[in-house]
């Protein structure tokens, strides 16, 4: 077991370097830096000279890429181009509000993907289970920030019985004031999972059901709930997979849902710094979530491998 | 009991369960006095002193905490606001060498940390952004301050005693005042306490009307009031005012109609008749911005290098058409600066939506009948001040193709045209394109030398077109060197009749600075400026 999580983390390290020289390179064949979009015209050229070179903007890619490895791997993120705080501030901060909505949108979706899921396979032909899948469907099919305007405008503006931007209080959310500015965000980003979620979950139950395992089960007189958990141990590697994914989707943060909510999370910090060309931010953004992404997927193997014996081989 | 209705009943059950949290929401209480105000920034604008985010960050983040030497009149809304003394009480050009001019400072002013503004502070801040190996040297504030051009020569300011600074320009500039408005004065003092300007962001130090306190990146900073600032008539009616950057329009739309903030920049035009029937107050006043076309007459094949061709293409815009598409939120622009202001003189063209007019000049320019003028224009999806670019741009495009010409975009997002902009406009950054939609700044004199001298092409200055007018150039520098207003207003205004004329710019519309709150926002004068008081503001 040992072995193969050895291994499973030192396949990550060529994927984040992989990920991290792309990175780099698409910032170079993006117009301008974030010199030319700090700094107009007028400006004299010993201050934009002066900008570049503190930000190492003057060298070569493969030096500014080389450069920046050796900084990360020393644990320094740098300092933003444009707002001068330390770029480690601006990330794990913004990581910790994603985190906030992340965390219980992945709960929600699969559990309530599981939940459908189930469902529509224990009751597989019959209205309940077209009822389930369409509700599956249609949360995976519906443009998920067009949904977090109705969500905002039924709930905020019409209603008014719940803000419709912003974080609230900063800190733990563990009091009404913080919970009710997570609810319409949390929903709006547990469709996707629990859509794909509940579409995979009645797959697996409905295949692993028509196995003759499961009928000798039941032959031999096993209770439903017993029979449910083997049905459930098989099902779920692939299950477990998914749900690690969606996990890292959402830790990645969701531009769309966090500016329409005006989340300050991971994914609007990203965004802006695209447009600011804020590469410091940029880059480290990228290659921290790309290492969250790795971790959850390392993670999600180990649990699969744990689950079902077959896989370490 | 089967296992499909164990399953079913028992994750139902837990699922409930733990979603149950859901129940009636609570309106938090707000303390008397303050105003939340939803800002279209997408970060809080820096606090330092030297605000980015555009003139917005300038708005919110520059007269609220800090003062110029020199502010503006933001009193009226009558008129287009005009400068008034700040830290400085009076200042006086020399009359023998008029590239030195005399400021004389305010006495009895303290910075919020208490500490007195004197001549010292004013070297020590404009070391900060002038002087290259001082400590404090804030090469990003550095960047943002003589980006507006300040004409200072090398070692051009000094202190003369403790109340009194000169400066001296590179040449005559009758309206040095005018770039000295964003130029703001932190404290000396708080900025070694803190060390670094990355620390000073985060307690700001300066003598404006507001304090800045709980700087949060991204999300919001509050501004408290000064009750000891040094102008008794602008000290704050409010206790506070709280300001979030809020970039996207519906987001502000619903925050204002959730109860969320009381004030939000730019609502939707769609969403305007709708917040009047709900009773929400939208202010909107006229102010020195322009959206044109900025047309490249550098360019070997751009159909804009005859004049002729750019008189008719402004003869070629529905600017009541596009003004009603957003819903009365812009007005018409003509020229430069706006009709009935004494500086837009009186140019030989009107121009006004009339493609018979237009169809002659282009045929005069040898675009005969049936021969279509093909022009690329670089748009952008959003941007700072760019209002709706997308649909106004496609209107145009429709419009004008009664007129004969044959408009094509190249879209591209707001960072790539601020490149291009700083850019020749033959390099490969304008990609080719034969004018740029970009929404630019008519806020003083000190603009139209920014963006129509010639000596001041891309990439040493922001005129992006290359346009070039020997006359027009030669108004400039007896505008410049006038030594009475008279003088000076009677040349910009001639300036400005070719600029009309000669068009260099498409003229299309001015914003009209829309703005939504609720009834509870009283007291706001909306003056005729990028920068508004909320000293006068109170909540009811």
């Amino acid at each position: 077991m040992w072995f193969f999580i050895a291994r499973r983390v030192l396949y990550a390290v060529p994927i984040l370097l992989g990920v991290s020289f792309v990175v780099f390179l698409l910032m170079k064949m993006v117009p301008g830096d974030a010199a030319d979009i700090l700094i107009p015209p007028e400006a004299p050229k010993e201050v934009a000279a002066m900008i570049r070179a503190r930000f190492g903007l003057d060298q070569p890619i493969h030096i500014q890429y080389l450069r920046w490895l050796q900084a990360m791997a020393s644990g320094d993120f740098g300092v933003s181009i444009f707002t001068n705080q330390p770029v480690a501030d601006e990330l794990f901060g913004a990581l910790a509000n994603t985190l906030k909505l992340a965390l219980p949108a992945a709960f929600l979706g699969c559990s309530l993907g599981m939940l459908l899921g189930v469902l529509a396979a224990s009751y597989s032909g019959t209205w309940l289970d077209k009822l389930f899948s369409v509700v599956a469907i249609t949360g995976v099919s519906l443009p998920h920030y067009w949904v977090g305007m109705v969500l905002v405008a039924t709930f905020a503006v019409v209603l008014n019985v719940l803000p419709g931007q912003g974080m609230g209080p900063e800190g733990f959310p563990w009091t009404w004031e913080h919970a009710k500015h997570l609810i319409l965000p949390v929903i709006t980003l547990s469709l996707i999972p629990m859509g794909v979620v509940s579409r995979l979950v009645r797959a697996n139950v409905l295949e692993i059901r028509s196995m003759e395992f499961v009928s000798a089960l039941a032959a031999k007189g096993l209770m439903g709930r017993r029979v449910l958990f083997h049905i459930m141990k098989n099902a779920a590697p692939s299950a477990l997979a998914l749900m690690g994914l969606q996990l890292g989707y959402l830790l990645a943060g969701s531009i769309l849902v966090e500016t329409v909510f005006n989340w300050p999370g991971s994914g609007s910090l990203m965004n802006l710094a695209i447009f600011r060309r804020d590469i410091p931010v940029l880059s480290a953004t990228i290659l921290v979530l790309a290492t969250i992404f790795v971790a959850i997927n390392i993670l999600v193997d180990v649990l699969q491998a744990l689950i079902d014996p077959r896989l370490r081989r | 009991m089967s296992w499909q209705d164990w399953t079913g009943w028992r994750l139902a059950g837990l699922t409930t369960v733990v979603w149950l949290g859901t129940v009636a929401a609570s309106v938090p209480a707000i303390a008397q006095g303050t105003l939340r105000i939803a800002m279209t920034a997408t970060d809080v604008p820096t606090t330092t002193g030297v605000p980015n985010n555009g003139f917005e960050g300038v708005r919110f983040m520059g007269f609220t905490a800090f003062d110029a030497l020199v502010n503006w009149d933001l009193s009226k809304a009558d008129t287009t606001a005009d400068i008034v003394p700040g830290l400085a009480e009076s200042w006086q050009q020399d009359a023998g060498d008029r590239k030195k001019w005399t400021f004389k400072l305010r006495s009895g002013v303290s910075f919020h940390d208490g500490t007195p503004f004197n001549a010292d502070a004013v070297i020590w801040n404009l070391d900060r952004t002038f002087k290259q190996g001082a400590p404090q040297f804030d090469p990003q504030g550095s960047a943002i301050n003589r980006g507006r051009p300040t004409y200072l020569a090398e070692d051009g300011y000094r202190k003369v005693d403790d109340s009194t600074i000169e400066f001296t320009t590179t040449r005559p500039i009758s309206y040095f005042p005018y770039v000295l408005t964003t130029l703001f004065y932190v404290s000396p003092t708080a900025f070694e306490k803190a060390g670094s300007w990355a620390e000073f962001a985060k307690a700001p130090v300066g003598t404006g009307p507001f304090q800045v306190q709980n700087f949060k990146p991204r999300i919001s900073v509050d501004l408290v009031k000064n009750a000891g600032y040094w102008d008794k008539a602008r000290v704050p009616k409010l206790d506070k005012v709280v300001l979030f950057p809020m970039p996207e329009a519906n987001t502000r739309l619903a925050a204002l109609r959730s109860g969320q903030v009381d004030w939000i920049e730019v609502p939707p035009p769609d969403s305007i008749n709708g917040l009047k029937q709900a009773g929400y107050e939208v202010v909107a006043n006229s102010y020195p911005h322009v959206w044109p076309w900025v047309l490249n007459t550098a360019k070997a094949d751009s159909p804009f290098r005859d004049a002729k061709v750019r008189q008719a293409i402004n003869y070629c815009v529905d600017r009541d058409g596009l003004v009603a598409l957003l819903a009365g939120t812009a007005e018409p622009s003509v020229g430069f600066f706006k009709k009935g202001d004494p500086r837009f003189g009186s140019p030989k063209n009107d121009y006004k939506f009339d493609p018979a007019v237009a169809k002659k000049l282009l045929a005069e320019a040898g675009h005969g009948t049936g021969k279509t003028v093909r022009g690329k224009i670089m748009i952008s999806t959003s941007g700072s001040g760019q209002m709706l670019p997308l649909p106004m741009n496609e209107f145009l495009q429709q419009s004008m193709k009664q007129c004969g010409f044959d408009i094509s975009f190249e879209v591209v997002e707001w960072g790539t045209m601020l490149v291009a902009f700083r850019a020749e406009p033959t390099a490969p950054q304008a990609i080719n394109s034969d004018a740029m939609n970009i929404s630019l700044v008519s806020s003083d004199v000190s603009m139209v030398v920014r963006w129509f001298y010639g000596d001041n092409a891309t990439p040493q200055g922001s005129n992006w077109g290359h346009w070039r007018s020997p006359e027009f150039d030669a108004l400039l520098r007896k505008m410049e060197g006038a030594s009475n207003q008279d003088e000076s207003r009677k040349a910009l205004a001639a300036m400005h009749e070719i600029l009309v004329d000669d068009a260099p710019w498409v003229w299309i519309v001015h914003d009209r600075n829309p703005r939504a709150m609720t009834k509870q926002v009283q007291g706001f004068v909306s003056a005729q400026s990028w920068f508004q008081d909320l000293t006068r503001v109170w909540i009811k």
